[in-house]
């Protein structure tokens, strides 16, 4: 990823239109390969955590052998995460789906009890991930909400419920085509985009608007201390869309060009609110201020049952901040990884129920847990 | 408004003439030719522009009920006619009218409260103190004249049984349930206003004599309703609630509402659409209007669409009619009583004890012969529902409870037996209180003191059970917080719960709503209950608690309402005014305990001077940061989905 690589992100005039769709359309959709690497760098970014805190390991390590079958749904876990684009909560969906598959219960309760305990090694996997533990549990009122227990047939029953599972799976995994066909429609000629963090959903909807040949630009923060902003930018380029780099500091400098923000979510909690990167909630209150759009990329298995009442009402995810330099003794560093967002500073979600409003989270809630 | 209604306001004080005329009749007597001639010309204005010409709107010179907005009611009268009479279901009622019109006498939120409130205005009538609700009666007659008809048709039917079954003053009642009805219209057109005045001045002779007797006059709230607009609206609705009263409960309702004769009626003044046809009604109305007479001088014009009760003095009085019951359940009034003297208070405590009075009535009911358990069953429980409408308005949660239990009664079969019926009833009484209120509220404490964290200031309102539960489950667990507890005259509810606190160990600091600015900026947490919540996010609760949330919200301190779900409702209301419950403005004059502040205590012979007591307020939505109920932690903006969800299958929520 180096800059000098990336193509001009100010098309100007003697570069022409003609320059920005001669690149785009050698990159069209193609999987460049240093986005394969990022991809697998990403991925054993993710597997790095658990060694970081050991008793992650320990104890996914012990359930596995606990769980006493051949299948094991870490494993199955494992295999799914493999696949660069997925992320994490599809891919416990799919794990719990397969596990529902395999499973040797002979009776409903016994199922529902395993499932419990697959899906709880699964969120013990990373506990502050609040997409894999909301998804986990939606999974589990999804299956679980069907009159299909009431059949005196297990097997009936067992069927109905891998039905559910897999659909479930089968709509998350295509989640994030559909909020791009959704997303991309707010993406007019000639707007500027704001974007926060690296969400994989906007880089989609992103590709999506770039591919129908709309003509925009994209500002992303940097994104310290995940350099998610050189990242991001480092797609953007390769799908010919101008992009200019910020620091996180210069996002009320540059607000007033901005048409539109994006951003993505870790979680969105019931208030209608999203849990996203650190800095996800100052770009949101300076965009209020000045009256720009933020619109959320967050599939609907993000949905989760939190209602923060302030920043600190959350779990924090403390992640490690290089700055560099030594830090002196005696100074502390905040070092929790995400904001709390507040509904009235959002504008609309993309999810792949639809394009709601965030007070429509809660509704979805309701109806699922009915 | 107020301004607007100057100039129809009562020229003179003592002769407010309240109530609906008929167009063209001459006004009583007794009336100055001045306010004759206003109400002559606000008659023929509003006549012209309504479908109603008999309505007389002259009354709206003579009282502030009259107001013009009754105009544009006349369509929704219509629908309001069309509302299946004797339902309590709120949203039935309620979805028929403009949704201002809500509770127009001052019941609470909850349609039951409107509909009894016809059974109420019947009696209000009676007294000649309804000129709101019997113009609109009129009004409504004359409106639509199919659905009209058909209420009327009923209503008269109503009336007809009343003199059987009367046996308070019921006179009163029954008189009313005729005005409402049909015989309204009929005998509007019979009686001119010279009539109507010897009338009204009977009664006020019989009244001052009935005062004598040590009993309280009833002032049933003014039809007037407040604002125009507003009043309109409350119009059509108490006409549509009006409607429902006679239908469902018959004579018995009449009866319930004849209970009040001691309540100071604010339309005792001359009642120009009276009917006469009893004597009782006659007397009734007389020993009221006395009574009224005095409270009206000094009501607020704004809230003239709310009954303003004056409960002290009747109380020995119904004390001693406990044994001459017939229609009504011992334990029944008893509760009703309790309601009158302020001993159960709390939206929780009030529903609970409603509904335990309603099974014992259930347990010792027993069907009279020829006649069908479900319907006959059902108006009784309509007749006992006006009568505790009478002691004290129905709050939401009351109102829901009413709806779920004529529910159930209207979905027993046929062939059921009585002990069967019975028996199931008792049974959803029992699981209604059980899952509603008690493990609702364990689930509701369970999600709240979540919330709460070591080292927090939390601030509380008045006194509310759940959020007394939340307090000592979080200090039995453990958790060290502070809690803030604000209080407010004149109920001063807080110091129950500050004792009740206190005790347990817990620590408080005390202050008046008038301090909360002052102390809000330590404040982590505000934690609040609620009697209801409307379909817009509204938090209807005591008076103050919007001050509160609103404070709170300049602080960026996040707001907590701790609230059941069955206390919500689909309504919507948009203000405090339309819809609340007036107290006894005394209490305001005085402060217990020091008497040397006696400034108000002749304030009510200052005719410029007007005590306002409500007991509830509004808060909007957007000062709420979260709802606790037992569906769990939602925004204000979920209501309207769980009462969607919810509601169908349990015909509650």
């Amino acid at each position: 990823m180096e800059p000098n690589n990336l193509p001009n992100p100010n098309p100007s005039t003697d570069h022409g239109i003609s320059a920005y769709y001669q690149t785009r359309a050698e990159h069209h959709a193609v999987v460049t390969s240093d986005w394969l690497a990022q991809a697998q760098a990403a991925v054993t970014r993710n597997a790095a955590v658990p060694e970081v805190l050991p008793k992650i390991a320990a104890t996914g390590g012990s359930r596995a052998a606990g769980s006493g079958k051949a299948f094991s749904v870490i494993d199955e876990f494992n295999y799914w995460r493999k696949k660069p684009d997925l992320a994490e909560a599809v891919a416990a969906i799919m794990a719990l789906a397969a596990f529902i598959r395999s499973s040797e219960a002979t009776t409903m309760m016994e199922l529902e009890i395993e499932l419990k305990k697959a899906s709880d090694t699964l969120k013990s996997w990373d506990t502050t991930s609040i997409s894999l533990s909301a998804g986990c549990d939606l999974f589990m009122r999804y299956v679980t909400r069907t009159s299909a227990l009431e059949y005196e047939d297990f097997n009936a029953a067992k069927l109905r419920l891998i039905e559910r599972g897999e659909k479930f799976g089968e709509i998350s995994l295509k989640a994030r085509r559909t909020i791009a066909m959704l997303g991309q429609d707010f993406v007019f000629d000639g707007s500027t985009i704001l974007v926060h963090g690296y969400s994989r959903v906007v880089l989609e909807v992103l590709k999506l608007a770039a591919s129908n040949r709309k003509m925009f630009r994209v500002l992303c923060t940097e994104g310290r201390p995940d350099r998610t902003g050189l990242r991001f930018s480092n797609e953007l380029a390769q799908l010919g869309v101008p992009v200019k780099l910020l620091i996180d500091s210069a996002v009320a400098y540059t607000m007033d060009e901005v048409d539109m923000v994006f951003v993505g979510a870790d979680g969105v909690v019931e208030s209608g609110g999203i849990i996203n990167m650190m800095g996800t909630y100052q770009i949101a209150l300076v965009a209020h201020c000045m009256n720009k759009p933020v619109y959320v990329a967050a599939e609907s298995y993000k949905f989760a049952r939190l209602y923060p009442l302030d920043q600190k009402d959350l779990a924090p995810a403390i992640r490690p901040i290089e700055f560099g330099v030594p830090i002196p003794s005696g100074v502390e560093v905040e070092r929790n990884a995400r904001d709390y967002t507040p509904p009235q500073y959002l504008t609309l979600l993309f999810t792949d129920l639809g394009v709601l409003t965030p007070s429509v989270v809660s509704d979805e809630l309701i109806q699922l847990y009915l | 408004m107020d301004s607007r209604r100057l100039p129809r306001t009562v020229i003179d004080p003592k002769v407010r003439l309240v109530g609906f005329f008929t167009s063209g009749d001459p006004p009583p007597a007794r009336f100055n030719p001045n306010t004759a001639d206003a109400t002559a010309a606000t008659a023929a204005a509003i006549s012209s522009s309504s479908q109603n010409s008999d309505i007389n709107l002259t009354g709206n010179s003579l009282s502030p009920v009259m107001i013009p907005p009754l105009r544009r009611m006349s369509p929704r009268r219509c629908d309001e006619m069309q509302m299946p009479i004797g339902s309590y279901n709120p949203s039935e009622s309620l979805l028929g009218t403009s949704p201002s019109r809500r509770g127009i006498n001052g019941p609470d939120f909850s349609e039951v409260a409107t509909s009894a409130w016809l059974g109420i205005s019947g009696s209000m009538k009676a007294a000649a103190s309804f000129p709101g609700s019997s113009g609109e009666m009129m009004m409504v007659g004359k409106n639509g004249g199919n659905a009209l008809v058909k209420n009327m048709d009923t209503t008269e039917l109503a009336a007809k049984t009343v003199p059987g079954v009367t046996e308070k003053d019921g006179g009163t009642l029954t008189d009313m349930k005729n005005e409402g009805a049909g015989t309204v219209r009929h005998q509007k057109q019979m009686t001119t206003r010279a009539e109507r005045r010897a009338i009204q001045e009977a009664q006020r002779a019989s009244k001052a004599a009935a005062m004598m007797d040590g009993k309280g006059g009833k002032s049933i709230a003014s039809t007037g309703g407040g604002a125009p607009s507003i009043s309109n609206q409350e119009k059509v609705l108490k006409q549509s609630q009006k409607k429902d009263g006679p239908q469902e409960t018959g004579a018995t309702s009449e009866k319930k509402v004849s209970r009040n004769p001691d309540k100071d009626r604010k339309k005792d003044i001359p009642q120009p659409r009276m009917q006469f046809d009893d004597k009782n009604r006659v007397e009734k109305a007389k020993r009221r209007a006395v009574v009224n007479q005095f409270e009206a001088r000094n009501r607020v014009e704004l809230f003239r669409h709310l009954p303003q009760y004056e409960h002290g003095p009747q109380l020995p009085y119904l004390e001693s009619k406990f044994f001459h019951l017939d229609n009504i359940h011992p334990s029944v009034y008893k509760v009703g009583l309790k309601y009158l003297s302020g001993t159960i208070t709390g939206g929780n405590a009030r529903c609970q004890e409603m509904l335990l009075a309603f099974r014992e009535a259930i347990i010792d009911y027993s069907t009279p012969p020829e006649k069908v358990l479900v319907r006959d069953l059902t108006s009784k429980i309509g007749s006992y529902v006006s009568f505790l409408i009478e002691c004290r308005p129905l709050s939401v949660s009351m109102g829901n409870a009413i709806r779920f239990l004529k529910n159930r009664v209207a979905k027993l079969h046929h062939n059921v037996s009585e002990s069967e019926a019975k028996s199931r009833l008792i049974s959803d009484v029992d699981r209604f209180i059980n899952e509603k209120i008690i493990v609702a509220d364990q689930i509701i404490v369970q999600h709240a003191v979540t919330k709460i964290r070591d080292g927090d200031v939390l601030l509380i309102y008045g006194y509310s059970t759940v959020v007394e539960m939340i307090l000592l489950h979080a200090h039995e667990q453990g958790k060290q917080f502070r809690v803030m507890v604000v209080d407010s005259r004149p109920k001063l509810e807080g110091k129950i719960l500050l004792r009740k606190l206190v005790m347990k160990g817990l620590s408080c600091t005390y202050t008046h709503i008038n301090a909360i600015s002052y102390v809000m900026h330590e404040v982590k947490c505000v934690f609040l209950g609620a009697s209801a919540i409307l379909s817009n996010g509204t938090v209807f609760s005591r008076v103050g608690t919007a001050c509160i949330a609103m404070v709170a919200h300049a602080f960026r301190v996040p707001v907590l309402i701790c609230c059941e779900a069955y206390k919500f409702h689909e309504r919507v209301q948009l203000d405090s005014i339309c819809s609340n419950e007036l107290g006894n403005p005394d209490v305001i004059s005085n402060v217990p305990g020091k008497e040397d502040v006696n400034h108000l205590a002749n304030w009510a012979d200052h005719k410029n001077l007007q005590l306002l007591n409500l007991f509830y307020d509004a808060t909007p939505s957007d000062y709420v940061s979260m709802i606790v109920t037992e569906h769990g932690m939602v925004p204000p903006t979920s209501v309207p989905v769980i009462v969607r969800e919810y509601g169908k299958d349990q015909f509650i929520f």
